[in-house]
């Protein structure tokens, strides 16, 4: 039996966990203080996953950049990937924070989308 | 020459996280004739530049970005019609509470409010904060100068990165920098251990396998026009470098991730008594500072690791703020001085002057594990207030609420209570 030692990602707490494996198998999770730590020691040794956030070029010269989400985790294996799909896109100043900006990334199921609106608040 | 002069019941200096929350929540409660002054060209302050997630999980249960953060108070800002001026710097403020700010619109304004609170954050500390030896060359900057470069202007600073301190936005921009094509070569901390949150170690620099010398500081810059390289070394417990631990790594650009100050002056101007340690105004329970009136909150009170933890104290601002307008804030109870003892570096508020229930936030000195935290009763020594803790680091802001009957055991005849953080006998 493997104990895989994970620190969880899921709020500052930063739970400690023990994850026990016999054969590939996850048999028992310990250490984490609530549901989404156990959730996610789980995945973190089946496939690791992260929320992105960058930023993507707009054709608006005072505001260069509008930062982005991916609207979920994605595999972390992925990271790479998607980091170069985002730098080849441009986008126009009419895109405000929720609007999707990338529908499925790099095939993963997740869209990304904007965090913040390019000019201020919405009024 | 003053051109106008506006009469207001509160005036709140910032428009950040700490101003935008004071701002609302004074609204909420009664006060119309408010006005946050922020001197960028919007609101909502450093959170733009904090493109991140990991904001709002206290305060929203919402895994959010700081721009998304930002976003949900400036709404609430417009919805609630706060009035607030953009690009407009405040001067001076006077102990008896006029306030002078500029700008290019309406020239010098004067503000006379009733109430002011203070929401100015923090700013970054720098090169010469800690006297790295070297020559001078450019490609020298503080990790949220950089951070507002690459995530807001566009500009990547540099594509050989050393990183110095290992505080929250030093890593923040290691994983940033890295996902931008830049090499991250090293991030270096003089401690034992990393400065900034254990979530940010392992999802910045673990992920992303960058390389980390802790114990050891850059000890010379390299380069004329342009930094070329730094030398960094082991440094002992006398702050000293050891002699033939020396490393040198070749660089184009060094980011300073090497604390934060409070940013203070015109608190000082208006006659705020300054704690030494946090660099903050002293304040009590209800963020009043000692100048009647003035209210302070954020990290311009103590430099805080959650941008959440910044919205909930500038609330108490915003609230007591409001109190104090309605005459709701009168000292009706003796003040109790709040002291940090024995492991514990500082503690805020700094005097209770009620008796309901109250949060304390403070920083230990050292790491330290199964420790307890007492506060006792300098009177009688007696204590009053016991909590055990797995696990204590300086670099994560403890939270501990003592209750309305924890204040009871205080002696009547008791002027102060001290905090210490004790080991396991």
């Amino acid at each position: 039996m493997n104990i895989k030692k994970i620190i969880c990602l899921g709020c500052p707490l930063a739970c400690n966990i023990n994850v026990e494996i016999n054969k590939d198998e996850i048999m028992r999770v310990r250490g984490a203080k609530c549901k989404v730590g156990k959730k996610y020691a789980i995945q973190e040794c089946k496939e690791p996953r992260r929320v992105l956030t960058t930023t993507i070029r707009t054709t608006e010269a005072d505001r260069p950049l509008l930062p982005v989400r991916t609207g979920d985790s994605i595999p972390k294996e992925s990271i790479a990937e998607c980091m170069k799909i985002m730098s080849k896109k441009i986008i126009s100043p009419t895109i405000k924070a929720g609007d999707i900006v990338i529908e499925n990334i790099s095939g993963t199921g997740v869209n990304v989308i904007a965090t913040g609106n390019l000019f201020g608040s919405e009024k | 020459m003053v051109m106008n002069s506006k009469k207001l019941d509160m005036l709140i200096i910032g428009g950040g996280p700490a101003g935008l929350a004071a701002a609302i929540k004074a609204k909420e409660s009664g006060i119309d004739n408010l006005m946050v002054i922020e001197r960028s060209e919007e609101l909502g302050g450093l959170l733009h530049q904090c493109i991140h997630n990991g904001f709002g999980l206290h305060y929203f249960k919402e895994d959010l970005t700081g721009p998304e953060y930002a976003l949900k108070f400036i709404n609430k800002v417009d919805k609630l019609g706060i009035n607030y001026l953009l690009k407009t710097m405040v001067l001076d403020i006077t102990p008896d509470k006029n306030v002078f700010a500029i700008n290019s619109e309406n020239g010098l304004i004067k503000f006379s409010p009733k109430t002011i609170v203070l929401a100015m954050g923090c700013r970054e500390r720098t090169r010469y904060n800690i006297l790295i030896p070297g020559t001078r060359p450019a490609g020298i900057f503080t990790a949220g100068n950089a951070q507002r470069l690459i995530n807001v202007e566009g500009y990547i600073p540099g594509d050989q990165v050393v990183i110095l301190g290992s505080g929250d936005i030093g890593m923040i921009m290691a994983r940033r920098l890295t996902l931008e094509g830049a090499e991250v070569k090293a991030v270096v901390e003089i401690l034992p251990y990393i400065g900034g949150l254990i979530r940010n170690e392992v999802q910045c620099l673990n992920d992303f396998n960058i390389p980390t010398f802790l114990e050891h500081t850059v000890t010379e810059v390299y380069g004329s026009d342009r930094i070329e390289g730094v030398e960094i070394n082991r440094i002992d417990k006398n702050g000293k470098k050891t002699l033939s631990t020396g490393r040198y790594i070749k660089c184009n650009t060094l980011l300073l991730s090497v604390g934060l100050i409070p940013e203070n002056e015109l608190s000082i101007k208006a006659g705020v008594e300054i704690d030494q340690v946090t660099g903050g105004p002293i304040i009590d329970e209800n963020m009043q500072t000692n100048v009647p009136g003035i209210f302070a909150g954020g990290n311009v009170v103590h430099v805080l690791d959650l941008a959440d933890n910044v919205s909930l104290e500038s609330e108490i601002a915003g609230l007591s703020a409001s109190k104090y307008l309605s005459g709701e804030l009168h000292r009706s109870h003796k003040k109790i001085k709040v002291s940090a003892g024995k492991g514990i570096r500082y503690v805020v508020p700094h005097y209770i002057s009620g008796k309901e229930g109250i949060n304390l936030y403070m920083r230990v000195s050292n790491p330290e594990e199964n420790a307890t935290l007492k506060i006792t009763d300098k009177f009688n020594n007696k204590i009053i207030y016991e909590k055990k803790f797995q696990a204590l680091k300086p670099s994560e802001m403890v939270c501990t609420m003592i209750t309305e009957d924890n204040i009871n055991l205080i002696n009547n005849e008791s002027g102060e209570i001290i905090i210490s953080c004790n080991k396991k006998e």
